[in-house]
């Protein structure tokens, strides 16, 4: 092991205190440690079925450092496999994305089906007996699962199902696909960014309520300008305000916002003309899950992370966003617009509209977090400020908003996997 | 409009680094003289450059309101990704004045446009797709898409200031 002498985080209940060791945003052997701790131990998210629609559609795509392709096969059945020509390793699927009968390797010809069997070898007579195309097969990782149309892949092979990981989470993204009643669609355009910062740090990110204020004033006042205020929301009903643990690292924040949401909070904004449309989806939620739950859906947003790495963003529009470290101080982000399938064009200009104010790249407010966390990042170099602070709220009954338990709930789970003991004496074995 | 009445090439190529200037040195309140009332900025995503901000995510999908607002955020000090103000410089180049569609005059130029910031160095590379317009013996800007060859923003991470 490497020269772990100080722990990863610091938890004093009695005095309220969480401290998390800098260490973990900068050190190298940290980050080996997670990729074989926590990239190649939990559930990540690999794409959306809505991706790849039809028989032969495939996706290309970089996971967990790993080059993989999404594919439908010619029996509809949605595959994972991993992109590298069992033969002498050239990647077999070229383009980002597209439709093929076959995955021919451009290096000795061999050719797979889309469900990844070998049909095709030229010169398989000088092979031995013991050579079998079945033995050749495009390789797929232990485990594939899809969680209402969510696909994640786990490459431990012992690990619990997709459906007990996901735990508390199942919740929230079963209030995100029950939007539609034909199932949700990733809308086309890839948001393909970075940041020169810790992977950690966008986790936090994503669900912090504290920082909304002070980093994010320009949208606010952006907001104000066409008119939406939050003081003029609805007050016929108590507030919903809620921040959750959900189990195995999971966390969410939920509650009532000033922005509209294209499923179904109008604002003056979208245009007197839009109401009555609005009421009208409204109604057809009330019908479908009652006041309740169509109250949840429609009027309330949610910050979903599900560990470790998938931010489910339900807010003024819903962005599926993942991220993965290339080194400690650098990640690739990819970004995407989730939608109704059914959703009407002038909904959904209006959605990707409303998306674009706060969120992505150029939106008006993702650059000054990106710009936060990259700060953080250049910080760290301050190695003689070694803890950074997450106690917030630590000692309320009932965690707010602007709290920081959801950060405490993935760094909990984080710095189990990271120090459990039979994993680390497996690794010696080996 | 007939083709006689296009404008040069040199006059379209004037208007672009007066235009290319202004972002350069942050005089955004004059750059916003060079639009339209309605004028649009548009980036569309790497991966569908040809893409309809009405069915696609775009990177950025500004209305003339949207654009205004952009400027007075940028202006502010709460723009954090750009306060302080990045360094950029702007080449075009490859400049041509393709053709007329109603009064609109069709303009395409490649850029790099290079940003400075914390002593990183990031060259954003593609080309404009301009619709231009005649007011009087100005030229002014109706649409500015901005569509990037960088098959993703990386390292660039966002992009905060006028593409």
């Amino acid at each position: 092991m490497n020269k772990v002498t100080e722990s990863y985080i610091i938890e004093d209940q009695k005095a309220g205190l969480f401290k998390v060791n800098r260490r973990t945003f900068t050190d190298p052997a940290c980050l080996e440690d997670e990729r074989r701790r926590i990239f190649d131990k939990c559930w990540i998210y690999v794409g959306h079925e809505s991706e790849v629609p039809h028989a032969g559609d495939y996706q290309s795509r970089n996971v967990a450092g790993r080059p993989l392709i999404l594919v439908r096969g010619d029996d509809s059945k949605i595959k994972v496999l991993f992109n590298t020509c069992t033969h002498r390793g050239t990647m077999v699927c070229r383009q980002k994305s597209g439709n093929a009968k076959t995955f021919q390797c451009p290096y000795h010809a061999w050719t797979f089906n889309s469900r990844g069997d070998l049909i095709g070898v030229p010169g398989e007579d000088s092979y031995s007996d013991g050579f079998k195309r079945e033995d050749m097969a495009l390789v797929a990782p232990p485990q594939v699962d899809n969680y209402r149309g969510f696909i994640f892949a786990c490459f431990d092979r012992n690990a619990q199902s997709l459906y007990n990981y996901l735990a508390g989470a199942r919740e929230y993204l079963d209030l995100v696909a029950d939007q539609s009643e034909l199932g949700m669609k990733i809308v086309a355009g890839q948001q393909s960014y970075s940041a020169r910062a810790n992977w950690k740090l966008l986790v936090e990110n994503s669900y912090d309520g504290y920082h909304g204020l002070p980093t994010h004033q320009r949208y606010f006042s952006f907001l104000a300008d066409i008119g939406i205020n939050f003081k003029d929301r609805d007050m016929s009903a108590p507030p919903i305000q809620k921040v959750a643990d959900l189990g195995n690292g999971h966390a969410v924040l939920e509650y009532q916002s000033a922005w509209g949401r294209p499923i179904a909070h109008w604002v003056p904004p979208f245009g007197e003309n839009t109401k009555p449309h609005f009421e009208e989806v409204r109604r057809r939620f009330d019908e479908r899950f009652g006041p309740e739950r169509s109250r949840r859906i429609c009027e309330t947003s949610r910050n979903l992370g599900i560990f470790p790495n998938l931010v489910i963003n339900d807010i003024m529009a819903i962005t599926v966003r993942t991220f993965f470290p290339v080194s400690p101080d650098y990640m690739e982000v990819n970004a995407w617009a989730l939608a109704p399938i059914e959703e009407s064009a002038e909904d959904s200009a209006l959605r990707l509209d409303n998306f674009l104010t706060f969120l992505g790249p150029g939106g008006f407010a993702t650059p000054d977090d990106v710009e936060m966390l990259e700060s953080c990042q250049r910080g760290f170099a301050n190695r003689e400020v070694g803890w950074s602070d997450i106690s917030r709220g630590m000692k309320r009954d009932q965690p707010a908003l602007t709290d920081e338990m959801q950060m405490r709930a993935f760094w909990r789970r984080w710095n189990d996997l990271m120090t459990e003991p039979q994993i680390r004496r497996a690794r010696k074995v080996a | 409009m007939s083709t006689n009445e296009l404008p040069s090439r040199t006059e379209v190529e004037d208007f672009l680094y007066k235009e290319a200037a202004l972002l350069d040195e942050w005089r955004l309140e004059e750059w916003l003289e060079l639009l339209t009332e309605d004028a649009v900025y548009q980036i569309p995503p790497t991966d569908v450059p040809e893409g309809d901000s009405r069915n696609t995510l775009f990177i950025v999908a500004d209305d003339a309101i949207r654009i205004r607002s952009r400027v007075k955020q940028l202006l502010s000090k709460f723009a954090w990704a750009e306060n302080p103000h990045s360094r950029t410089r702007r080449m075009i180049a490859n400049v041509r004045v393709l053709g007329a569609e109603g009064d609109n005059i069709l303009v395409s130029a490649n850029f790099a446009v290079h940003r400075m910031r914390y002593e990183s160095v990031d060259t954003y590379i593609g080309h404009y797709d301009l619709k231009l317009v005649r007011d009087g013996k100005l030229l002014k800007i109706r649409e500015r898409r901005v569509i990037l060859d960088n098959e993703a923003l990386r390292p660039h991470g966002k992009i905060s200031f006028i593409l």
